[in-house]
């Protein structure tokens, strides 16, 4: 039984289409990357599954539980749509903590307004947490005192706080340099160790192959190809991912 | 006329200015909000009916508006409203000029209210579409996310607009004396008429600027309370 079932998703803005068919499935424990162009539709398929984005066409199933089926007649109310949220973490590209709550503060938030557990034990959880992405110094700065590597693992744990069935990450490492990305990556290899099941949309490709159980090449909208990444990183077999990889590949070479 | 018998009498009438700025204050900040909600409205109605009062109120000088709100019952209703409430306080409780104040009050808490609206919208347009978006994906609801999110951020944007704004109000209570109401430059002004003393009209700008000294350091203390965070 997979963990996510997608199936069919289509989603236009405007005359627009930017999701035509996407159908993949997941399973528990697996680690997922989607890589693909700007443009390719790969954030746009991320904020579908967070509902941040309503697919026009298409279910959408964790552990069998149907969350989103546009054949479906009843619409999804605002508290559907909340609970829906609850079985995934969402971490952002520019990460979006809460400036005027300190690092703690950002965790326990969510936690504590859905009243989840008493507040002994949403703090107990924040503050493991905390420890684990390696801040437990700067439980109490605001995240302006923060570097963007710092912020993200902030971003990360906050994520983690609600006890997500799949955690998504869209570009983390986008905003950051070289030597701040590294310190993410180290923190998503650890939650794979960990058999945390996650969905990556990123550009680092290195990363992709070595972190992922599987990969898949989105390109205007579809998914061009996809399987296990020494497969598709490593021997693309359409056109399309070989053009996408050529650069790759080639810095590999060197 | 001693200098100290001036100022006491001024400061009587400044205290009429203080009322107008208090109550305009404390019921136009308030009625700012849902004016600002109403602007930014998915319903088209509600947000065209909010621009056209935004656009007329914030459009039409403010002394007119006194004289439009004071003057309107009588040559609608040919009922002089607050005439009557003049009146009547006058001879129930020997309080003057209650029904001019009422509607220099009303005039101004309209008018300011609709300029703060627009303060509130701008700051709240301001604040990234990402920080509503962390809200959602943690299953949060609007009205927690505003609440408990976006608020305090809103409120660290807009500290120095409606400090200007609120500099600008004490300011504009002047505009009172248009239907006769005995705020502080109306007193200088029958100084002036009934003794020949032109000083003490200059003198008031000492109060009004004494007040925005105040008023100056008091927002200055709010951003720096709010200086903890950047957003």
């Amino acid at each position: 039984m997979s963990i996510l079932e997608v199936s069919n998703i289509r989603k236009s803005f405007g005359k627009t289409e930017v999701l035509k068919d996407i159908s993949f499935t997941l399973e528990k424990g697996e680690v997922l990357s989607i890589i693909g162009s700007s443009g390719s539709g790969k954030t746009t398929l991320l904020r579908c599954l967070n509902f941040l984005e309503t697919a026009d066409c298409g279910r959408i199933a964790v552990d069998d539980n149907v969350l989103f089926d546009s054949s479906s007649k009843i619409k999804l109310t605002d508290e559907k749509v909340r609970e829906n949220r609850l079985n995934f973490g969402l971490v952002f590209q520019n990460f979006n903590l809460f400036p005027q709550y300190t690092v703690l503060q950002n965790l326990t938030l969510a936690p504590t307004l859905l009243k989840k557990d008493n507040i002994a034990a949403i703090n107990q959880r924040a503050f493991e947490l905390i420890k684990k992405v390696g801040l437990e110094e700067k439980a109490d700065a605001y995240p302006c005192q923060l570097s963007g590597g710092q912020q993200q693992r902030v971003a990360i744990a906050r994520a983690l706080a609600l006890n997500p069935k799949i955690l998504f990450f869209d570009e983390p490492t986008s905003a950051l340099d070289p030597e701040l990305t590294g310190e993410i990556l180290k923190v998503i290899k650890g939650l794979a160790a960990e058999k945390m099941t996650m969905v990556i949309v990123t550009h680092e490709m290195a990363f992709a192959r070595d972190v992922s159980d599987k990969v898949i090449f989105m390109d205007g909208g579809v998914i061009v190809e996809q399987g296990k990444p020494e497969d598709v990183i490593n021997n693309p077999q359409q056109e399309r991912t070989r053009h996408f990889l050529s650069r790759f590949q080639e810095n590999k070479t060197i | 006329m001693s200098f100290l018998e001036v100022t006491a009498f001024l400061f009587d009438g400044f205290k009429i200015s203080l009322l107008i700025f208090a109550v305009t204050l404390l019921c136009g900040a308030p009625l700012g909000l849902p004016i600002a909600f109403c602007s930014m409205s998915r319903f088209k109605i509600v947000k065209s009916i909010s621009k056209v009062v935004v656009w007329v109120v914030r459009g039409i000088p403010l002394m007119l508006q006194i004289f439009i709100i004071y003057y309107v019952p009588g040559l609608l209703f040919d009922y002089q409203l607050f005439g009557q409430i003049d009146r009547f306080m006058y001879l129930e409780y020997g309080i003057s000029d209650a029904g001019r104040i009422t509607a220099v009050l009303i005039a101004f808490t309209l008018n300011y209210a609709c300029y703060f609206s627009e303060i509130y919208r701008g700051g709240i347009e301001s604040i990234p579409r990402g920080q509503h978006e962390a809200g959602y994906v943690l299953g949060l609801t609007k009205s927690q996310i505003f609440r408990k999110i976006i608020l305090k951020q809103v409120i660290k944007r807009i500290v120095p607009p409606m400090s200007n704004e609120i500099i600008t109000l004490i300011k504009d209570t002047a505009l009172a004396n248009c239907i006769m109401v005995c705020e502080i430059i109306k007193n200088a002004k029958e100084l002036a008429a009934t003794k020949a003393m032109i000083w003490p009209l200059f003198f008031t700008g000492v109060f009004y600027l004494v007040f925005v000294g105040i008023l100056t350091i008091a927002s200055g203390r709010i951003e720096k309370k709010l200086s903890y965070f950047r957003s």
